[in-house]
């Protein structure tokens, strides 16, 4: 037990190790992220001091950028599904070894979710009256404590299957299964249940038309599986392109098919949307309008959400095209999917459901300089857990950080004169020359 | 004239541990003093929460003695913050007694008069603004909303062709923002009015997403009171002073109705067109309009939420 334990916290102590140990551009990289956080924090202490008035909310519009991304980096979090319904259902080869960095990646969203709801909130100071048991948790009633529970159920899960996984790699033994496999499918459902009970938020609101729509919760998970494995598919060719970890141009073209598929879908949902709104002709359309053509006079939205359309349409006609199987074009493709999602799904979803107001006044909304760098601290802190993530993951899963070679010198960020195929057995592993 | 000895490479050499030390505190101490720079803002926290406020109890699991000691506490920040010894009670709801308004659209002109009585009893934030009750200017024959003038700003009132529609919380039977909140801070006591716990409210702002009535304020910003404006009869749910990040609305003047008497913005009314009282009373005011009157109505009935707020008309 204690020789477990001590194993354990050695292996903790050597994967934080590796965290600060790189070539230039990774300490550059981390330096950046580093000094944006940080930016990012003194914007926070700045709110916290003076309150949300530093932000560009008020109570008509009492929600968001920070809500906006908190809604889109859920879809992140629950698309790294996309890549384990693959592996662990329909036995993909080429995902197999990857999909341990969808998994990270929806860990790393997740603590950014959570960041944007605590930013979010006049007292954070409470939190611990939102803690079951000890506080007061207005469960099932609220979708917020619904949301609370599958959040973090959410987080443990991943962080148990990648954390697993990756000690056992780390021996050099073969995971049981009994221990991982049963939380893979349970995450998988609890992925479809973050996105939909997160759409169930303002779903459930009668007195928000907008939002008051039954499509909310498909639009949410099929606009997820765009944006989520985009995202992948770029963040797996930054990691091909400074570790030399097998990452092949197959498993890039099976996720475009992914998000090929999605976006469809996507802009299908969105037609019918439109239409229902528009089409009937009735009261309840004057978010929609707001959003779409402008409302007495205020069009703040107008070029956001056609510029939207725009980017998603577009990525939609790319992915259909041959032309977007070249990595080149499925890069562009992807940035435009994930920009237009962001768009719509983000400022398109939660700003128009609260214009006009329910007593019909028209306000609008622009996010304040100090709301927008609390937003860029928090992506910038995402990215750098994301980043210490990989750092850690990739040289374990390579073999190259392993219980094996613990004794010897700690491996330095010279990933690329280290030959691209490693075996896996630990004790054929080039290990740095003892100086 | 012979150059020196090229520097050894070797990475183990006194010389470059020692380097690679001073690299590492180096980076080590600028790191932190980046971040206590980033956090440099939190030096002007003055109103930090303290210990015995941050472990204060939910309201309905406070015994009386632990009430008695929260409601000296708060006349004594009270005290502290303005100058002003003020008397905050804990009012219970009254047996037998379910509160509801009716407010005469024939009578209302439109002064506006109820709203500033509000925010005088209930010591609203005087700067930014905060006000409870919104009066919508309509045009003759319509209440959709969105026809409605927010900010109309006429010499006199009422103007020809409109009429005015006071809206503030409509205290409802089935009310969206209860149901919403993710920590019970606000609840619908026996009386029918929906209160909020202060103290307990988190700052989440769901429950303003969720009222169709755009009924709820938040405090963005910390509230801006003059001390001689301060209204000194306060209670727990009702009017004491609120705090930065929490919510507030209307509590049909809980404080007042409480204790008998009518609220601020009827009693105010210069037409006579508020009516308040026990609905389970059948010799109340509010039971004989609500029996007699041909019209009635309720905003957004279609919602239901079920106001106790109604809306009637004369002939």
């Amino acid at each position: 037990m204690i020789a477990a334990t001590r194993n354990y916290l050695r292996f903790l102590w050597r994967c934080g190790r590796i965290a600060f140990v790189g070539d230039w551009r990774y300490y550059a990289w981390m330096g950046v992220l580093t000094i944006v956080s940080l930016v990012g924090l003194h914007a926070y202490s700045r709110q916290l001091v003076d309150g949300l008035v530093v932000t560009g909310m008020g109570d008509e519009v009492s929600w968001g950028v920070y809500i906006a991304n908190f809604t889109f980096l859920v879809g992140v979090a629950a698309a790294a599904v996309m890549m384990v319904i693959p592996v662990y259902i329909y036995d993909n080869e080429e995902l197999h070894d990857l999909v341990i960095f969808g998994e990270l990646l929806a860990v790393a969203a997740i603590i950014m979710c959570l960041a944007f709801v605590t930013v979010d909130l006049g007292r954070p100071d409470r939190f611990w009256h939102l803690i079951p048991v000890i506080g007061q948790f207005n469960f099932p009633a609220s979708m917020l404590s619904w949301d609370v529970l599958v959040l973090n159920g959410y987080l443990l899960l991943n962080v148990h299957i990648c954390g697993y996984l990756l000690y056992c790699r780390y021996h050099d033994r073969k995971p049981a299964r009994w221990f991982y496999i049963p939380f893979v499918f349970i995450a998988i459902f609890w992925a479809v249940s973050i996105h939909t009970v997160t759409a169930f938020l303002y779903v459930g609101l009668g007195g928000r038309p907008f939002w008051n729509s039954a499509i909310v919760g498909p639009r949410f998970l099929a606009s997820a599986f765009t944006a989520g494995p985009a995202l992948i598919i770029l963040a797996l060719q930054v990691i091909r392109h400074v570790t030399h970890y097998r990452i092949t141009d197959k498993a890039l073209l099976t996720l475009r098919s992914i998000v090929q598929v999605s976006m469809l879908i996507n802009v299908f949902l969105l037609i019918n949307e439109v239409f229902k709104e528009f089409y009937s002709g009735n009261h309840h359309v004057a978010s929609a309008k707001y959003l779409f053509i402008g409302l007495h006079g205020h069009h703040a939205l107008v070029p956001w959400i056609w510029t939207a359309i725009g980017l998603n349409v577009t990525a939609m006609v790319l992915l259909c095209l041959p032309l977007s199987r070249s990595l080149k074009w499925l890069n562009l493709t992807c940035v435009m999917a994930i920009l237009g999602i962001w768009i719509e799904k983000g400022m398109g979803l939660v700003v128009p459901g609260f214009i006009p107001t329910p007593l019909g006044e028209v306000i609008e909304y622009t996010p304040s300089l100090n709301e927008t760098l609390v937003c860029f601290g928090i992506w910038a802190f995402g990215l750098l857990c994301y980043t210490i993530f990989l750092r850690m993951a990739v040289p374990i899963l390579q073999g190259r950080l392993a219980k094996a070679n613990e004794g010897r010198p700690e491996i330095q960020g010279d990933e690329q004169e280290i030959p691209a195929a490693f075996p896996s057995k630990p004790d054929r592993i080039p290990t740095p020359t003892a100086h | 004239m012979a150059t020196p000895p090229p520097v050894p490479s070797d990475k183990t050499s006194d010389r470059a541990l020692s380097r690679r030390s001073f690299l590492r505190s180096t980076a080590a101490l600028s790191g932190l003093t980046a971040l206590a720079a980033s956090l440099s803002p939190l030096r002007e926290l003055d109103d930090f929460t303290s210990t015995e406020q941050f472990l204060q109890k939910y309201y309905k699991e406070l015994t009386p003695e632990e009430m008695t000691r929260v409601l000296a506490r708060i006349e004594k920040e009270v005290e502290r913050q303005y100058g002003i010894r003020p008397h905050v009670r804990d009012l219970r709801p009254m047996d037998g007694v379910e509160f509801v308004y009716c407010l005469n659209l024939t009578r209302c002109i439109g002064c506006r008069k109820c709203v500033h009585a509000c925010v005088a009893e209930n010591n609203l934030s005087r700067d930014p603004e905060i006000q409870y009750i919104r009066v919508l200017k309509l045009p003759h024959g319509s209440l959709d909303v969105e026809k409605a003038e927010h900010k109309y700003t006429a010499d006199q009132v009422p103007e020809k062709g409109f009429f005015y529609l006071p809206v503030q919380c409509q205290q409802c039977r089935n009310p969206a923002c209860v149901k919403v909140c993710p920590v019970h801070a606000t609840w619908q006591e026996s009386d029918g009015i929906t209160v909020i716990d202060y103290d307990w409210c988190i700052g989440c702002r769901y429950c303003e997403a969720a009222c169709p009535y755009w009924a709820r304020r938040f405090n963005f910003a910390k509230p801006g009171l003059p001390a001689e404006r301060i209204n000194p009869d306060m209670s727990y749910l009702g009017n004491r002073p609120r705090k930065l990040g929490v919510m507030e609305k209307c509590h049909f003047c809980i404080q007042r109705t409480r204790a008998g008497r009518y609220p601020a913005c009827l009693e105010v009314c210069p037409v006579g067109a508020r009516k308040f009282g026990n609905i389970l009373d059948p010799n109340s005011e509010v039971s004989y309009i609500l029996r007699e009157k041909r019209v009635f109505i309720q905003l957004k009935e279609e919602m239901g939420t079920s106001p106790r707020f109604f809306y009637y008309f004369d002939k």
